[in-house]
């Protein structure tokens, strides 16, 4: 197969390859302890004739060996799971060139978004389908997250830092956005949306507010403050 | 009986007793906390109450009780008080004094916890009382410094104590490798407060520093780091953990080697592999709290291949345990019940960590209610049932009296289905998507009624620990004699009367060298033929 498997490629689709096998792999291993430990359970119960244990007598070579022996199982299933999930933390990490930057600001208790060309958004990121994009994320007040369940991804904000993560919107629809990091009395109440548009539709409405901006440049500071009071 | 007695008592045993009595009063209070919180979550909007504040007062109560109140308390402070000179054949601590000065502390720590419920504007920062939040409330976060700080005090006295006592206090002829596994665990456990609780101090201190006296530790504007506190703290309460899972894992141990009548399968690989292994790894893997923090990049992935290795001790410490049912003579009176029980809680707990072991998989994971039903799998979970089954299993001994057998099994069966009603419906709503410390899910209505089930399941809970309480309280005052070894257990601490008396041993006793206190299946049934063998031993009558 010369093209790239999809799932390299985005985040989203490559958590819930991953999920399925780290699932997988973690039911194997608990449900053979699991039946092991049950099984002994049973067949060892004290009976009349069974008051003390037979424990088996350990040579020292065998205690060394029941040691060392289940030390590289786990050791090879640890690091083939370290494996997949630092392939998929590259994805996660490798923002594609081709893409839409926006800056967050977060504080108590609104998301505030920034496009490249200065139009503000709060609460709602409206976004074009098929282009990947990342938010440069940053606090004014304490710590929030920005969860986005359906795209499997969340990364802190908070002031003196900046944080980043991207996701790749692919069909028009709208996605819930939630804080996951505990940020004051509301916190349960910081939502938003994300609103992916078909690319045209987004191009019109980022011109057209876009336009907006234009007329009046010395309103820009003011505009963001009433934001801020809002 | 006399109260002033027992307040100003320096024995061991007694020291203890005051402890568990603190530490589930503790427990009961932290609670009610949790009733609280699942009946607010019962339904969308606002239930018992229509002030969020009033819930993350709970749900700080809760979280900064359970840890700092009653799991650790219960069993650095209780279990370790009671067994550990009676296990090493000691007739006391090495400083007794000392151990009364720290279940005092332990007392003041009580109350200022439970002034929570009494001041204006209590604490609402979560256990963890992450800045900037901690600095801007209006809740008083100098309550949760000096809480923190005197309960840590409280168990810094304590571990030098045992610590002490353990190196200098042995029996004669009790060698490192006839410990019981219960003493080597509680002894990693307290190396391990000793090591990492001052920096834990030091965190909290700094916040209040911040808040109060005007310092910028965490204040960017001023060249301070927000992340430095959540790397200070999880330094310190990612080994907190384990400060937990070894002595609870050492009681299960107990349990499981008598009540089978068993030797503990390999030995040597359970202290030198399972608990050495998990104290070298547990400095150096709390970063995967940070895994969304906006830490760099490069220890996200080199703390994700530490995380995934302590799968490896605790592994090798639960072949022991399952190793030790292996040809074993199995009876399962209520401690038993409880100890295999910890088995099956803690295989789920433990292996649906090891997704947040991953870094890729906890950005979607982190702070979701999948995180929250793992951990009290794991901790919360598996450590109370090993405590409740630790309780049983020494009632005896302590009180000198016999529990009701159908009461206990009643109470172990409704906290079962109960606990894997609310923590497994809380992993799958945390996949979902459901995040955590929300009063309210306005933006989830689908988990409504998950919610409501998490509830019912909750109330079963209650229900079930408060039998075992009762159980205790009746069995006290009204159990039947109990008799001195009433498990034919070969530990040491089995061998003297029960109640033991002040100084435990009327002369202190010395092991033979074939006496081992899991000694089983050589033909000898009990741990008073095992001290017999030592011709200089006088038998406790």
């Amino acid at each position: 197969m010369a093209e790239p498997k999809a799932y390299l490629a985005d985040p989203a689709l490559g958590w819930d390859r991953l999920w399925h096998e780290v699932i997988v792999d973690i039911t194997i291993i608990g449900v053979l302890f699991a039946l092991l430990a049950a099984w002994f359970i049973w067949k060892y119960r004290r009976r009349p004739d069974r008051q003390q244990g037979e424990p088996p007598k350990l040579t020292p070579a065998a205690g060394v060996a029941w040691t060392v022996i289940p030390v590289f199982v786990f050791m090879a299933d640890d690091f083939f799971l370290a494996a997949n999930g630092w392939q998929l933390w590259n994805t996660y990490r490798d923002v594609p060139a081709e893409r839409m930057e926006v800056q967050l600001e977060s504080g108590m208790y609104s998301w505030d978004y920034t496009y490249a060309n200065g139009v503000k958004t709060q609460n709602e990121l409206r976004v074009p389908a098929g282009k990947p994009v990342v938010l440069r994320m940053t606090s004014r007040d304490t710590l929030h997250s920005h969860f986005i369940p359906d795209f499997r991804v969340k990364e802190d904000s908070m002031p003196g830092r900046v944080t980043y993560l991207w996701f790749h919107p692919k069909k028009p629809g709208e996605h819930l956005v939630t804080c996951a990091e505990y940020c004051g009395v509301m916190h349960s109440y910081m939502s938003g949306r994300i609103v992916v548009l078909p690319p045209q539709e987004f191009e019109d409405w980022y011109a057209a507010e876009a336009a907006k901006l234009q007329p009046v440049p010395a309103a820009k500071p003011a505009a963001k403050k009433t934001k801020k009071s809002a | 009986m006399n109260l002033k007695e027992w307040i100003f008592t320096t024995d061991h045993k007694r020291v203890g007793v005051l402890y568990l009595i603190g530490s589930i009063a503790a427990f009961g209070v932290a609670g009610v906390m949790a009733m609280l919180m699942r009946l607010e979550l019962s339904q969308l909007g606002p239930t018992l109450t229509a002030n969020p504040t009033q819930y993350n007062i709970w749900l700080y109560a809760h979280g900064a009780v359970m840890i700092l109140g009653f799991q650790i308390p219960a069993l650095t402070g209780f279990f370790a008080n009671y067994c550990i000179p009676l296990m090493i054949g000691a007739k006391d601590v090495a400083f007794p004094r000392v151990n009364a000065l720290s279940v005092w502390l332990f007392y003041v720590g009580i109350i200022l916890a439970i002034l929570t419920f009494f001041i204006p504007d209590p604490p609402d920062v979560m256990w963890t009382g992450y800045p900037p939040y901690s600095i801007l409330t209006t809740g008083n976060t100098a309550l949760y410094t000096f809480t923190v700080l005197i309960l840590g005090f409280a168990s810094i006295i304590g571990g030098v104590n045992f610590l002490t006592t353990v190196v200098y206090m042995r029996a004669p002829g009790l060698t490192w490798n006839k410990l019981n596994i219960f003493v080597w665990c509680t002894l990693a456990a307290f190396v391990l407060q000793l090591i990492f609780v001052p920096v834990l101090g030091t965190a909290v201190t700094l916040i209040s520093f911040d808040k109060y006296l005007g310092t910028h530790f965490f204040d960017p504007a001023r060249g301070g780091d927000v992340l430095t506190y959540q790397n200070l703290f999880w330094f310190y309460s990612h080994p907190a953990v384990y400060v937990i899972f070894l002595p609870f894992f050492g009681v299960v141990y107990e349990i499981v080697a008598t009540f089978a009548r068993n030797r503990v399968f390999n030995y040597a690989m359970v202290v030198y592999g399972g608990i050495f292994g998990i104290v070298a790894l547990s400095g150096v893997v709390w970063v995967h709290h940070l895994y969304v923090s906006g830490m760099a990049d490069w220890i996200r992935i080199g703390q994700m291949v530490t995380t995934l290795l302590i799968s490896v001790p605790v592994g090798l410490m639960v072949i022991g345990l399952v190793g030790t049912l292996y040809k074993g003579a199995i009876s399962f009176e209520t401690p038993m019940m409880y100890a295999l029980g910890v088995i099956f809680l803690f295989l789920i707990g433990g292996l649906t960590g090891i997704p947040l072991a991953l870094p890729s998989l906890t950005l979607h994971l982190s702070d979701t209610y999948y995180v929250v039903g793992h951990f009290h799998y794991v901790m919360a979970v598996a450590g109370t049932f090993a405590i409740f089954g630790g309780v049983y299993y020494w009632f005896p001994k302590i009180t000198g009296r016999m529990y009701s057998e159908f009461w206990g099994k009643a109470g172990f069966w409704l906290t079962f289905v109960g606990v894997n009603i609310v923590f497994w419906i809380m992993m799958d709503v945390g996949v979902k998507g459901m995040p955590r410390r929300y009063y309210d899910y306005a933006q989830f209505p689908q988990f409504e009624h998950a919610h409501q089930i998490m509830t019912f399941g909750a109330g079963i809970i209650g229900i079930g620990f408060a039998v075992a309480v009762i159980n205790w309280i009746v069995g006290a005052m009204r159990g039947k004699p109990a008799g001195d070894n009433p498990w034919g257990s070969m530990s040491l601490e089995w061998t003297t009367v029960s109640p033991p008396p002040h100084g435990n041993w009327p002369t202190p006793p010395s092991v033979s060298e074939e006496w081992h206190p899991y000694g089983y299946g050589d033909g000898r049934v009990s741990s008073d033929e095992a001290i017999l063998h030592t011709p200089d031993v006088p038998r406790v009558s």
